[in-house]
């Protein structure tokens, strides 16, 4: 196996090696963050002051609707596949993905749905702006011509993640090393076997429900229009039936990746191991049965408030047991606080706040308070930018020695990290207040008594975006060179990806080592 | 409770504003969930606090360990690390006891929203319909019915003029009630889905087109209650406020029956004939309120998703066509509704004429409300 990657451009448009399809993953990712990013920031700079200074309400609804759209599909879940492909094979002790062409493919088609999401900016009528959630019959009969080309671009993201995860799927459940059974697998694997069952179940269904909005805007149909025999409110079951194991496709991986990285830097073994495999599959079960916690308000009947609103918080419980054995792990344990683990334990303290106000959103008569204002938009964003983002985040500086052979400069790591905490908390937390003060989300002008705060997350906003920056220089600097990496990198890591070389080879693992 | 954490973070977040009057200062720097002035509202501000406070407690405690373990377990200060992994004791207790947390939460949220469901025996029923982006109220029982539009001028939102008090907060035509009575809403849409939401009386429900939703509140002091559409519902999603005066009831009544001499005094106008002037002056105003957001202020529209109305063919051509789709809204564009049940018939003429002669269109000709009425009984 001596033969190493083609030279040029094909090398990348015709490859099928896990390493460099992890690569593109992950860098198409990061440029559909930075995008995103720049959308959140235009979506800011307009909330700076109460008035429409910089762009119109037009404008502004389609920004949040790309910001949400690029962020979840384009960021959040490309990256996490693009760790899988990397680590899964690294972990388990496998040669490659077990579907190397597919592999290729389920890459290869998502610029393409970008490109094609993208380009409604600059059709007539503009890009779709009925929120990323698009609630009929907002995104049906009102929408804008553009939708048709959006229906198609989620058709062929959810066809990426299919293939993805159930390459992902075969790949762990046929190809471990000879003595790797299921549960000494490292919990990065378990997160995302049970991530890719969740995806197959609820892709199609979105899929379904994008195709019942085109049935109705181009076939005559009346899924969603009331006018017709149909229901607006059916919409959002589907939509949401979709929806809530979809915010746990972007947190399960995340749980994952701190399992690895905390006990590496606590020197000390994670704590509960087989607890939390079972936690994380209680939390994808339950995933499947609170989906109407979403739709509170619509009017559901009081016996459907309640099951939901039970089942809800029953979510506490698993993930309450992650945390406290996160914090377990660290406890009596013998600590250092390099970037990775900077960056993981700011994931459990926020994302344990972003818990909290989790919970109280599952008590459905206080959420008749807190439903649609930027009480929501501060916990989801609590939940996924220091949970996902900062668990990617922390996983890029803890495996990228073993990537490309070299060392992240330390210092510069550290500073990304804190310029990134301090933005994310003023940009989020002061949306507690006004939403709580009663500012509905998704509006592009305020009220006057909202000025301040918002103009403290408008400024932390900016924060945060300039701290990314540094990270990427910082990460194209360790890929060009740098202080070389040992094959071990960290003094306690513990598993397969740490046995093979650094830089790790085009090919590993063709004879497949023994797990004792 | 409020204030204490008015006070708490207050100062720490931006100490340069400081100086600031103590009532302004409240007003700005809003941390928690009004209390409201319904019984429902303080059932769920209560529950609300007891959450955070349980949040708080469970906080304190795991961050608390986490951060002595950050200060006391490090490398740097010669800890030693402790191998253990294991203990299905310890992990039972942190299932059990957190589930038992939970059903102290459980028990006062039911309650709760078995009395937020409760819309039997109601004294009085309200319709509210949402519109792209207005409301409208029908007082059930009574002719009483009219549309809230926002007040707010675009010469504030746009910022050539300086925001008053009640900025995006203020409209035309409160929803009037009477305090200490059951008041039932029935809240659907004609269009797509907003939300109808008053903070102070934790009424927040989905508008839904085609659907009827109920709720109910029961006021107990008399004052003007500020909310806003809760649900993306398009462009002027964050211009449709909503605002309550609550009145003590005979002032409710007198309310009432002013309402009708009002309607009967604008009826009788349907057979007047106007003047070219009167009717456009008229039209103006009904333009900018009903038709601007959409059309523009200019009638330029917006390219690709609201027509022209300067030089458009509708507006430059026959009559008949533009009083068709002012008053019966187009057959294929859902966004262009139909206004002849929105406009009185001198609104609906004066609109009509400005348009014709307005934005260079100059057509020179008139509409007067009977015509309009004509036109509606053909």
């Amino acid at each position: 196996m001596a033969h190493g990657p083609q030279p040029g451009l094909t090398r990348w448009l015709y490859t099928t090696n896990h390493k460099d399809i992890g690569s593109m993953y992950l860098w198409f990712s990061f440029a559909m963050f930075l995008l995103g990013g720049c959308m959140a920031l235009i979506i800011r700079a307009e909330l700076f002051q109460p008035g429409l200074q910089i762009v119109q309400p037009e404008f502004f609804n389609q920004m949040t609707t790309l910001h949400g759209l690029i962020m979840v599909f384009g960021a959040v879940m490309p990256a996490f596949v693009g760790l899988a492909n990397w680590m899964i094979p690294l972990m388990v002790g496998a040669p490659d993905m077990a579907l190397p062409r597919m592999n290729n493919w389920s890459f290869w088609i998502l610029p393409f749905a970008f490109s094609m999401l993208l380009s409604t900016l600059f059709m007539s009528g503009g890009a779709p702006n009925f929120g990323w959630t698009f609630y009929a019959p907002l995104s049906t009969e009102y929408a804008p011509p553009s939708v048709t080309f959006f229906i198609f671009s989620i058709h062929i993201m959810g066809a990426s993640s299919i293939m993805g995860a159930i390459n992902i799927i075969a790949t762990i459940l046929n190809m471990r090393a000879p003595g790797m059974t299921l549960m000494k697998m490292p919990l990065f694997v378990w997160t995302w076997l049970i991530t890719a069952y969740l995806l197959i179940a609820v892709m199609p269904v979105l899929a379904g429900v994008v195709t019942m909005m085109l049935m109705d805007i181009h076939f005559g149909t009346s899924f969603f229009s009331a006018a017709g025999g149909g229901d607006p409110v059916l919409f959002q079951h589907v939509f949401w039936f979709f929806g809530h194991p979809e915010v746990y496709i972007m947190i399960l991986p995340a749980f994952g990746i701190v399992s690895m990285i905390i006990p590496t830097f606590a020197r000390k073994p994670l704590f509960g191991y087989s607890s939390m495999v079972y936690a994380t599959a209680s939390i994808a079960f339950l995933s499947f049965i609170v989906w109407a916690h979403h739709m509170f308000t619509v009017g559901m009947p009081v016996a459907g408030e309640l099951f939901f609103m039970y089942a809800t918080m029953l979510i506490a419980v698993p993930t309450g047991v992650k945390v406290f054995n996160w914090v377990t792990t660290m406890f009596r344990g013998s600590m250092t606080f390099e970037t990775p683990m900077l960056f993981s334990i700011a994931f459990v303290i926020l994302f344990t706040i972003g818990g909290f106000s989790g919970l109280m959103l599952a008590i459905a008569p206080a959420d008749f308070q807190y439903h649609d204002t930027y009480f929501v938009v501060a916990h989801f964003h609590y939940v996924l930018v220091p949970g996902a983002i900062f668990s990617i985040t922390a996983a890029v500086y803890y495996w990228l020695p073993k990537w490309c052979g070299n060392m992240y400069n330390e210092a510069m790591g550290k500073l990304h990290f804190w310029l990134a905490f301090i933005g994310l908390n003023l940009t989020f937390f002061p949306m507690h207040f006004v939403g709580l003060a009663g500012m509905p989300r998704r509006i592009p002008d305020y009220a006057l008594q909202f000025a301040d705060f918002n103009q403290i997350a408008s400024i932390g906003a900016f924060l945060f975006g300039a701290a990314q920056l540094v990270f990427l220089f910082n990460v194209i600097r360790t890929v060009r060179g740098g202080k070389k990496a040992t094959d071990k990198v960290w003094e306690s890591a513990h598993g397969l990806e740490w046995s093979i070389a650094s830089p790790a080879p085009y090919h590993t693992f063709s004879i497949p080592p023994k797990v004792s | 409770m409020l204030m204490g954490l008015k006070r708490l973070f207050a100062p720490l977040v931006f100490p340069v504003l400081a100086p600031l009057a103590q009532a302004q200062e409240a007003e700005r720097w809003g941390v928690n969930m009004p209390q409201g002035v319904t019984e429902v509202s303080h059932a769920i501000y209560d529950l609300h606090m007891l959450i955070f406070w349980i949040c708080v407690v469970i906080g304190i405690a795991v961050f608390g360990v986490m951060f002595y373990s950050m200060w006391a377990h490090r490398k740097s200060r010669g800890h030693k690390a402790v191998q253990f992994h294991e203990s299905t004791l310890v992990e039972l207790a942190w299932t059990i006891v957190p589930i038992l947390i939970l059903f102290g939460m459980a028990i006062p949220a039911t309650k709760t929203l078995y009395d937020m469901y409760d819309t039997g025996e109601a004294d009085l029923d309200i319709m509210i319909t949402g519109y792209q982006w207005k409301w409208k109220y029908d007082h059930l029982g009574t002719d009483v019915s009219y549309f809230s539009n926002l007040a707010t001028p675009l010469t504030q939102i746009n910022n050539a003029l300086p925001k008053t008090a009640n900025y995006l907060l203020e409209v035309d035509e409160p929803l009037v009630v009477p305090t200490n009575k059951k008041i039932r809403f029935l809240i659907t849409a004609n269009d797509v889905i907003h939300a109808w939401w008053v903070p102070a009386l934790a009424v927040k429900k989905d508008a839904i087109p085609g659907f009827i939703n109920e709720s109910w509140t029961r006021i107990d002091e008399p004052g003007i209650y500020r909310g806003q559409c809760a649900e993306l519902c398009g462009k002027d999603h964050g211009f449709m406020p909503i605002v309550v005066k609550a009145v003590p009831e005979p002032e409710y009544d007198a309310w009432l029956s002013e309402r009708a001499i009002v309607a009967a005094k604008a009826a009788e106008l349907t057979g007047k004939t106007f003047s070219f002037d009167e009717l456009v002056e008229e039209g103006g105003e009904v333009y900018n309120r009903t038709c601007a957001a959409c059309h523009q202020a200019n009638g330029e529209g917006v390219p690709g998703t609201f027509p022209s109305i300067a030089g458009s063919k509708v507006a430059t051509g026959p009559l008949e066509k533009h009083m068709d789709i002012v008053i019966n809204g187009s057959t294929t564009n859902p966004a262009m509704q139909a206004f002849g049940p929105q406009l009185s018939e001198v609104q609906l003429a004066a609109v009509i004429t400005y348009q014709r002669n307005a934005f260079g269109n100059n057509m020179g000709d008139t509409v007067q409300p009977i015509d309009i009425l004509n036109f509606k009984n053909k």
